[in-house]
């Protein structure tokens, strides 16, 4: 690493060299001062990630724990089942409804973001320029309070005791309060509720640049608003509805907190499932075969993410 | 709801066609400030309702019986609750601290000059903890961090402070590269003309002008870390409670606003920091 220097310039002259020499010690300074963030971020973040993976080709141990064995049988359990007694192998439908019912949540809280997102931030882009930072802030007040005060800030409302259905109950729509607590519905809204930020912000930024004389254009083209909207404004706000659907998306799928307080004990999500593996489930190489796939998910996703914004530079070239 | 928009400006309203009729605006799309705004109510009226209970004189959350500060009161001397929230803030300010220094640190080696070999991935590394999910490095952790404790014996905070450092780099990390960022390097050259050393043109020019970008990076590593309730969950030890944990675990009981007072407290901390935040961020350099 430190012998990355120059290699544009040939070492001909004395001074080239003398220069040569500085910039090796400029990029040898700059690696010591990168040295203690990575450091960190090895041992207590990205480096355990490995231990996840080696756990998830181990056998489990009777009492959690595992056992130093190699085996695939934590990740044949992901998706399948073996009969205890006669050893058949079949679909494990609990899985596969935990997994798909994930994907399917953070699908919708994402689809249901970019509903209510777009508008807001379109809303935002269109203020006049002295008060949009104030709008913008007011979006990301909510984003830095804590997240678990934001979902209780939820649970207490769609309670059967909450005020939702008090007032509900005060005005005879209901006689009996409605069960929203406990239910995906509950979990969607959550999740709705806590990423709604994350869907506006880069949203804002790609329609902040947008240029209305291209709207302009479109109607002396006799274009109606719905056209506009579709031909105009969309494609130029494409990049950040993409950004913005990734971002919703990741800490989606991969919630933990949400479903745990919303959905109660029985409506979990991956996240959840993963823990209980480690906790009353023991098993822990499923835990971890389980971590590995959630990982995958979020990389796929990160990956269409990337694609779709160098591909559109690309484009641009 | 549309008079909200008549006056923005890029409205082209050139000729009344008509007494009464609404003029064209082009930025106008059907729906879209009702929209808006049943978002801003979204997001604000369960916060504000939670706020609004925490001065309940009742155990209802949701039935106002008048103005009371006796769950302030009852939060301030239930045990449990101080005891968490001052380990919460403990971490905090110490993984807060070590996280800014070392961003700011990493933000200096990675600006404004040529990119050094591998720094896309050392990009990666920093902001692997906004996509890790959680769960997932706090599995990770667990896992890691029993090792540990079973060999050296060590139980303390120490394991909760390193992986809430971890956790705040790249929050820290982002406000202050984005300040570095819009900062004029021929300054620093200037200085080190006249024959300051690199270490006096540090302290002298580049660290005065970073420091905005600093105390944002740290307020938001002290939000972030006071937030951090997956990771502290599976690592801590017993009898290592945050407040986040702490009111987590409170899940199962009966409900009444003394969570509220807790959580509205949260919100003012959390709230004026990020308003310092946005008021640092808004001074131009």
């Amino acid at each position: 690493m430190v012998a990355a220097t120059d290699t544009e310039a040939p070492p001909a002259a004395p001074a080239k060299i003398a220069d040569a020499a500085a910039q090796g010690r400029d990029v040898r300074n700059r690696w010591l001062l990168l040295m203690p963030a990575l450091l960190i971020l090895t041992f207590a973040a990205v480096g355990p990630l490995l231990i996840v993976l080696v756990y998830s080709f181990l056998e489990k141990g009777d009492y959690g724990g595992v056992i130093w064995q190699f085996t695939t049988e934590a990740w044949f359990r992901v998706v399948y089942a073996r009969d205890i007694f006669d050893g058949t192998v079949s679909f494990a439908d609990a899985h596969i409804s935990i997994l798909w019912r994930s994907l399917s949540l953070a699908f919708i809280t994402t689809v249901l973001a970019l509903i209510f997102g777009l508008p807001t931030a379109y809303f935002i882009a269109t203020r006049p320029e002295n008060t949009r930072q104030l709008w913008l802030f007011l979006i990301t007040i909510p984003f830095w309070t804590n997240l678990l005060i934001r979902t209780f800030a939820i649970m207490e409302m769609i309670r059967n005791e909450g005020i939702i259905n008090v007032v509900l109950m005060g005005i005879g729509l209901t006689s009996e309060p409605i069960q929203m607590l406990y239910t995906d519905f509950a979990i969607c809204l959550g999740m709705l509720y806590v990423f709604l930020p994350l869907m506006v912000l880069p949203i804002y930024a790609s329609l902040e640049k947008l240029d209305f004389r291209l709207v302009e254009a479109g109607y002396d083209l006799y274009a109606n608003r719905l056209q506009v909207l579709w031909r105009v404004i969309l494609p130029l706000a494409k990049p950040g509805i993409i950004a913005g659907s990734i971002l919703v998306f990741i800490p989606s799928i991969g919630s933990y907190v949400t479903p745990r307080v919303l959905g109660g004990g029985k409506n979990m999500m991956i996240g959840n499932f993963i823990e209980f593996q480690f906790g009353q489930g023991r098993n822990w190489p499923l835990g971890a075969a389980l971590s590995m796939v959630l990982m995958a998910m979020v990389m796929v996703a990160l990956l269409i993410y990337v694609r779709a914004v160098t591909g559109k530079e690309q484009a641009r070239d | 709801m549309t008079d909200a928009v008549s006056h923005a400006p890029g409205a082209v309203s050139a000729e009344p066609t008509g007494r009464g009729k609404k003029p064209f605006l082009i930025k106008k799309i059907p729906g879209f400030v009702t929209i808006a705004i049943l978002c801003f109510i979204l997001l604000y009226f369960p916060i504000a309702t939670l706020v609004l209970y925490s001065f309940n004189a009742g155990t209802s959350i949701a039935i106002w019986e008048g103005f009371s500060l006796r769950w302030y009161q009852s939060a301030w001397q239930n045990e449990a609750v101080i005891d968490a929230s001052i380990r919460s803030l403990q971490i905090a300010s110490v993984a807060a601290t070590v996280a800014t220094i070392v961003a700011t640190m990493a933000a200096l080696a990675t600006t404004r000059r040529k990119a050094l070999k591998g720094q896309t991935a050392v990009f990666a590394m920093i902001n692997a903890p906004l996509m890790v999910p959680e769960i997932v490095t706090g599995i990770a952790l667990l896992i890691f961090f029993a090792w540990i404790k079973i060999y050296s014996g060590y139980t303390g905070l120490a394991y909760l402070i390193a992986a809430h450092t971890a956790f705040c780099i790249p929050f820290a990390y982002l406000p202050i590269r984005a300040r570095l960022e819009s900062m004029d390097r021929s300054l620093e050259m200037a200085a080190a003309d006249l024959y300051a050393t690199p270490w006096q043109a540090f302290k002298r020019i580049t660290f005065p002008l970073l420091w905005p970008g600093i105390i944002a990076g740290f307020m938001l590593s002290f939000v972030i870390s006071l937030d951090t309730v997956v990771i502290t969950e599976l690592v801590k030890s017993a009898g290592q409670d945050t407040l986040p944990t702490y009111m987590l675990g409170q899940l199962r009981r009966i409900i009444t606003p003394e969570i509220n007072a807790i959580s509205t407290v949260f919100l003012v901390i959390s709230i004026i920091a990020v308003t310092c935040v946005f008021l640092l961020s808004r001074k131009k350099t």
